[in-house]
């Protein structure tokens, strides 16, 4: 094992931007085409019957039906599981459905989770009222209370779940620590990392065992295709204890293997695909991966420009007459800003929120008439993006849970475009004039 | 499935497939740190296909228990006594890298217990490179890390695994750093660097072999791998072209090919 052509101990293994353009294609295999080729098809031809025993058997690695795997969509998979430092991965129709998959592949019937009280209100309905009807519990814990995820673990929790920084209040879970807790229990530590996408922060190199992501957001980042991925670590033992016995013991869903034996640090994926993927579907389109591919090629590109001008929006909102609170880790007197420096150094992401004087009213008058920032549903988009999570998002929570959750009728969520930042802070000054005389403006 | 070599709980995985002992058997030995999963996309065709197959974890790698074995020379007995332990007379070998200098060892020592050799990224000699080796001995990570950049050729950098969704060099990274590196690959490393019995032991060969060669492999180079096919007595060489070290899961398709049709050729299953 010598190579003389490799004096020195760093190794020549690409780095992030190389990745990102690069990571998981390789032309010379696709006729020279310099592009990922779009493989729109359903199905694949087998060379013969011992070829498709081989394939149906995992004996063989290849393409069966676009529901399990693609080949544009797996280039997407490599290049995501590169960025984040891991093993592999599966991309799926959207960040819920991956979630979703996740979950259904970690645990059975009788099963709990710990969660973190503070997110995206899809995924609080999800753990709150869905997965108990697939006899799935959970205990939901605030993302600041580390000591209170370890007192919610039960005998029979198979993991911890919860947003790296919460939507839409920007609180961040301490995982390195919930990370060790989970660990200590025997059990992974599953991290939503859409907010900051590997360039800001790699959840693998702080504990996380499984990340999934919205990959809509930023990493697609230009707002035009749905998709999510789940990123395994490689580092979880399945086999520690007897936790996991789909996953450890010869497994009747799938020919008698146990993926833990024969796949190690790839079994968790391994499995979501090869049951949860054939189970239950959410598929991935050749042609959203390809869109995500695209957006992924410029990521740290955008990431600069996106934490810049959110830099910029803090300062302006914190300086505003208007403005009553501003949440984001940036902020010295935000309670995580110490431990947002480390956990996202490259950056603390393009989300605010932020209250605004004169409650909901003033809120409603504000996004009914700001011009440039999109009112919508989305967040990540390389347009600035504002939405009123009260009437919005999380409208479909109750007062009590919309307190537990941390959100306020004041609240406005801002997701940070990358604009020329003189252009957003105009565009605001016209809602904020609107906020404060709201019934007036809205009149005109 | 796990059994006891020399009082020492050992696992191997058998492909998929029960441990049946009226199929003939194919040993695969894995390289310096790693484990069975290396072999995942060989193992299980035999495994389909009338063979018994034992992908081993080395001791104290992967999921065996034990220490780490020294030298090259133990591990060639210790092979031949997992060959005892299962009961059977003779087995195929098939090694890669480290798991080449093992079998070969191994045949040269029991020629009639060997059946068939075949050989991934071999060589006579691998010795190491000192950086690498004094990196593993004091449990540096960046020894997997160089490891796996230098194991893999060009294309194995992009990516572009066999298995969908799976990156090689992450996944390599992680079998490699899976124990405590100066106790796996440390001492992996100082029996390759040590062991220098290779081209005689080759010499004694003479049951059917196989080397298969890769022109991106930095670690183990072509040429290397000739000097040491020209020394086994009627040995077929096949070149894996654009593809590094990790043959085996770089271009595993094309390996399995040539390993079938030797394996097929030379010691057919009637099962």
């Amino acid at each position: 094992m010598t190579d003389k052509k490799n004096k020195g101990t760093d190794p020549k293994t690409y780095k992030f931007d190389t990745l990102s353009l690069h990571a998981g294609y390789q032309p010379h295999k696709n006729a020279g085409s310099r592009q990922v080729p779009i493989y729109q098809t359903t199905s694949y031809l087998f060379d013969d019957v011992d070829h498709a025993a081989a394939l149906f058997n995992l004996e063989r690695g290849g393409h069966i039906y676009s529901r399990i795997s693609n080949p544009t969509v797996a280039v997407l998979e490599e290049r995501v599981a590169s960025l984040e430092g891991g093993t592999a991965a599966l991309a799926t129709s959207s960040g819920m459905s991956a979630i979703f998959l996740t979950i259904m592949t970690l645990c059975e019937a009788g099963d709990h989770l710990v969660v973190s009280s503070q997110l995206y209100g899809g995924t609080v309905n999800l753990f709150r009222l869905t997965l108990p009807k697939f006899g799935i519990k959970c205990t939901f814990v605030k993302p600041r209370d580390t000591e209170g995820f370890k007192k919610a673990i039960q005998k029979n929790t198979k993991g911890i779940f919860g947003e790296l920084v919460g939507n839409p209040g920007n609180e961040l879970m301490n995982m390195p620590e919930i990370s060790k807790i989970a660990h200590d229990a025997g059990i992974p530590l599953i991290v939503d990392a859409t907010y900051q996408t590997p360039y800001l922060c790699k959840p693998f190199e702080h504990g996380a065992d499984i990340v999934v992501h919205s990959l809509t957001k930023w990493m697609a980042g230009h707002g035009s295709s749905m998709a999510g991925i789940l990123v395994e670590g490689g580092k979880f033992d399945w086999m520690q204890n007897d936790k996991f016995p789909t996953m450890t013991t010869p497994y009747e869903g799938y020919h008698g293997l146990s993926f833990a034996e024969e796949f190690g640090p790839t079994a968790f994926t391994m499995k979501a695909r090869a049951e949860g993927m054939r189970d239950f579907g959410p598929c991935l389109s050749p042609q959203n991966a390809w869109n995500v591919l695209q957006g992924i090629e410029t990521l740290s590109v955008r990431m600069k420009k996106h934490c810049s001008n959110a830099e910029e929006m803090v300062k302006y909102l914190l300086g505003h007459e208007s403005v009553a609170w501003v949440s984001h880790p940036s902020v010295p007197d935000h309670p995580d800003h110490e431990l947002a420096k480390k956990l996202l150094p490259n950056g603390r992401g393009s989300m605010i929120a932020f209250g605004i004087k004169g409650g909901k009213d003033a809120g409603v008058a504000f996004i009914n008439n700001v011009k440039l920032a999109s009112h919508l549903a989305n967040v990540g988009d390389t347009r600035t993006l504002v939405i009123h999570p009260a009437s919005g998002t999380h409208s479909q929570m109750d007062e009590a849970t919309l307190k537990f959750a941390g959100l306020s009728h004041d609240m406005i969520r801002l997701s940070v475009g990358i604009e020329d930042i003189d252009d957003i802070k105009n565009d605001f000054e016209v809602g904020f004039r609107a906020a404060r005389k709201p019934r007036l403006v809205s009149n005109q | 499935m796990k059994f006891k070599v020399n009082g020492t709980e050992i696992f191997a995985s058998t492909g998929g497939r029960p441990f049946d002992k009226n199929k003939p058997l194919i040993i695969f030995v894995h390289g310096s740190g790693l484990t069975h999963m290396t072999w995942v996309l060989q193992t299980r065709y035999f495994a389909f296909h009338g063979y018994t197959v034992l992908a081993l974890d080395m001791p104290g790698h992967g999921l065996s228990s034990g220490e780490c074995l020294k030298s090259i020379e133990e591990m060639a007995d210790w092979v031949s006594d997992v060959i005892d332990s299962v009961g059977y007379k003779d087995a195929s070998l098939v090694g890669h890298s480290q798991g080449c200098l093992v079998t070969m060892e191994c045949a040269a020592r029991n020629p009639n217990k060997i059946k068939t050799l075949s050989l991934m990224g071999g060589a006579g000699a691998i010795p190491m490179n000192p950086e690498l080796l004094s990196l593993a001995e004091n449990n540096d990570p960046k020894a997997v890390d160089l490891m796996m950049d230098w194991a893999h050729g060009p294309a194995g950098h992009f990516g572009g695994h066999p298995v969908p969704g799976l990156y090689h060099i992450n996944t390599g990274g992680m079998l490699a750093k899976s124990r405590t590196i100066k106790n796996t690959l440390g001492v992996d490393f100082r029996a390759c660097d040590n062991y220098k019995n290779g081209f005689e032991a080759a010499k004694k060969i003479k049951i059917p072999t196989l080397s298969i060669l890769a022109t991106g492999d930095k670690m183990c180079p072509v040429k290397e791998g000739k000097k040491l096919a020209d020394l086994i007595e009627g040995s077929k060489v096949e070149i894996i072209d654009n593809c590094g070290h990790m043959m085996l899961l770089e271009e595993a398709d094309r390996v399995l090919k040539v390993l079938k049709k030797f394996i097929l050729d030379n010691y057919p299953s009637n099962k």
